[in-house]
């Protein structure tokens, strides 16, 4: 088995474990903090996949603003465990019952269509070797960023800007 | 190097698990968590795809998710802490009324 092979089922068995913990626990201060480690996980995919630029953001962004934004919320709301049956409206066992289902479905129906679709030649024989030299580098995303895609990254301030202003409009405390 | 198949059979248990999530948890924090990764398991697909094409579009893509998921964190956990404070509980099933 060669060594980038263990290392994905290493990785990907790592992150399933932790997203499965993560929508198990009652608690989500454990939630958060386990969901960091699938972060984690996944970003050792992208290191495998040569992105390393994909798996310093994963880390920087993901686990270091993202989830220590979610942190704060938990703590600052000091409500940390689910009620067990406060009010039921949608969320009766049968409910419930339908939703695994469903998921489970999505999962089932998902896997079989990639396991149809993964037969082209291109797909199973691997990924070229060529890799263009640079593909993974910060240079060459820095450069199809600003040419190609500058447009959608300008989008994106104006974005950022509108969820800065709603967040606070939305946090403020008379509403 | 694993096939492509493997990858994207990863990022689809990764979003069933997110889904269920959503399904399953009584808990807007958690929600938001599941939803953050059915995210993360298209952004898998989006990485695989570009490394086994050869491009680096995939990887772009995954910047802008990345940025659009910030945003809807932050706007999200905002929305959460209004509701907390009309309500003092974080059970979705509590909030059915469109008016308060």
């Amino acid at each position: 088995m060669p060594p980038e092979l263990i290392l994905f089922y290493v990785f990907g068995a790592a992150a399933v474990v932790a997203s499965v913990f993560v929508i198990g626990q009652r608690n989500p201060m454990y939630s958060v903090l386990l969901l960091i480690a699938s972060f984690a996980a996944l970003s050792g995919l992208y290191v495998l996949l040569d992105a390393p630029f994909v798996a310093v953001i994963q880390i920087i962004i993901y686990a270091g603003a993202v989830m220590v934004l979610f942190l704060f919320v938990v703590m600052l709301l000091n409500a940390p465990r689910e009620e067990a049956a406060a009010v039921r409206v949608f969320g009766s066992p049968t409910t419930r019952r339908m939703g695994a289902l469903l998921a489970l479905t999505l999962l089932v129906e998902l896997v079989w269509a990639l396991s149809r679709a993964g037969q082209r030649e291109v797909w199973v024989s691997g990924p070229p070797d060529r890799l263009p030299s640079a593909v993974g580098s910060v240079r060459a995303i820095g450069l199809a960023l600003f040419r190609d895609y500058a447009f959608a990254f300008e989008v994106t301030s104006v974005l950022i800007l509108v969820a800065m202003l709603g967040a606070v409009v939305l946090a403020k405390r008379e509403l | 190097m694993p096939p492509l198949t493997h990858y994207l059979v990863l990022s689809a248990i990764l979003f069933a698990i997110g889904t269920l999530g959503v399904f399953l948890r009584r808990n807007v924090i958690t929600i938001l968590l599941s939803i953050e990764i059915m995210l993360n398991a298209v952004n898998l697909s989006f990485v695989a795809f570009g490394r086994y094409l050869g491009t680096v579009d995939g990887q772009i893509i995954v910047f802008f998710v990345v940025t659009v998921a910030a945003a809807e964190a932050a706007v999200g956990l905002a929305l959460v802490i209004a509701l907390f404070r009309h309500r003092e509980t974080l059970n979705p099933d509590a909030f059915t009324t469109l008016r308060w």
